[in-house]
């Protein structure tokens, strides 16, 4: 990598090893604020914000959801954490001059073209079928991957192995083989 | 302190290390999903590596309740193949979704709009995913340790070993 704003980020051993003191250091604080202990996670918080974006057009939807009532819709917790994700991500590629906007990665240029809108397409689909099957596995990579493996949950290794194995096998059938 | 406000902190710091640490970005997921750069493996294993020993300690001093999330079968079999597939199309998953929109790359807006439309599809499915998929097999919330039938600390320990040596062999491979 020579793109000059790269120089500026951290060994990935080093930032993973600091999100793993961040981790128990939240576990430790949500046990004392909160009285029970939370872990990182990120998925449940798209359950509550669709439940809230619902909620707005049709109430009644939402209320008689057995799902949503489950979740219970409602800023909580996780939910600033996911915005505070947004915010921190800001705040780091603003300081080291590596926020850039960007319609379209790259290696998708490559690989379908140039068109917003078809990768719009893409993101759009892909998410929607990651948001499906993480509500179901009942984690996402923070949730199941991050969370799961440090409490060394059996679920956690199971569906982090599932989320890798398929992704390696669609990104092999979407992107083919060939080194870029 | 207001629970909301710890957790926009957390959130803050962990955004921010998650950008500091190049995960965020759409190349590094399709580059761990093509098997070409490590930067996303690397980053959670040595996350993973440090949170266990924290957690642990805090478990065994009383201090925190560890929350395993139940091995339902079905529903981690078909939902992580599922969450690998749209993953893999995305290039994002949700929580770096929302981080990449942090650092400029706003077609991650389009992801995000994906999966509040694939968890709102969710709760629809639900009634009939729960006494079909969900109603397979449930094994619990159940940890590692128990399933092998040993003392948490060895099975810590154990893993450390092996996380520890694939960290050699990416370093060695240059991976």
């Amino acid at each position: 990598m020579s793109a000059s704003s790269d120089s500026k980020g951290w060994s990935p051993y080093l930032a993973g090893a600091l999100v793993g003191l961040l981790a128990v250091l939240s576990a430790a604080a949500t046990t004392k604020v909160m009285g029970k202990t939370n872990f990182l996670g990120a998925s449940t918080t798209f359950v509550r914000a669709a439940g809230l974006i619902e909620k707005a057009v049709v109430p009644s939807h939402v209320e008689n959801n057995e799902y949503m009532a489950k979740e219970k819709v409602r800023v909580d917790w996780q939910f600033m954490l996911v915005l505070g994700i947004l915010l921190g991500a800001s705040l780091a590629s603003r300081l080291d001059g590596s926020f850039s906007w960007e319609a379209v990665p790259p290696i998708w240029k490559e690989r379908f073209g140039p068109s917003p809108a078809v990768r719009a397409l893409g993101a759009f689909v892909g998410g929607l079928v990651a948001m499906f099957g993480a509500r179901l596995a009942d984690g996402c990579p923070s949730g199941h991957g991050l969370s799961g493996l440090m409490q060394m949950s059996v679920s956690g290794f199971v569906a982090l192995a599932l989320f890798f194995g398929a992704g390696v096998l669609t990104a092999h059938w979407l992107y083919g083989g060939k080194q870029s | 302190m207001n629970p909301l406000i710890l957790g926009l902190v957390t959130g803050v710091i962990f955004g921010f290390l998650l950008q500091k640490g190049r995960v965020l970005r759409f190349e590094k997921q399709l580059g761990a999903l093509r098997l070409q750069d490590f930067t996303i493996i690397k980053f959670m294993l040595s996350s993973i590596l440090v949170g266990m020993f924290g957690l642990l300690i805090l478990q065994q001093a009383g201090w925190i309740a560890l929350s395993h999330k139940p091995f339902n079968v079905g529903a981690v079999v078909i939902g992580g193949a599922l969450f690998g597939v749209g993953w893999a199309i995305a290039g994002y998953c949700p929580g770096t979704s929302v981080g990449a929109v942090g650092e400029g790359r706003w077609h991650a807006l389009f992801a995000i709009a994906g999966m509040l439309a694939g968890a709102a599809l969710f709760a629809e499915a639900y009634p009939w995913l729960k006494t079909t998929v969900l109603a397979w097999k449930d094994f619990g919330k159940i940890g590692l340790p128990d399933l092998l039938g040993i003392n948490p600390w060895w099975c810590a320990l154990g893993l450390a070993v092996l996380y520890l040596g694939l960290f050699v062999w990416f370093e060695r491979r240059r991976l």
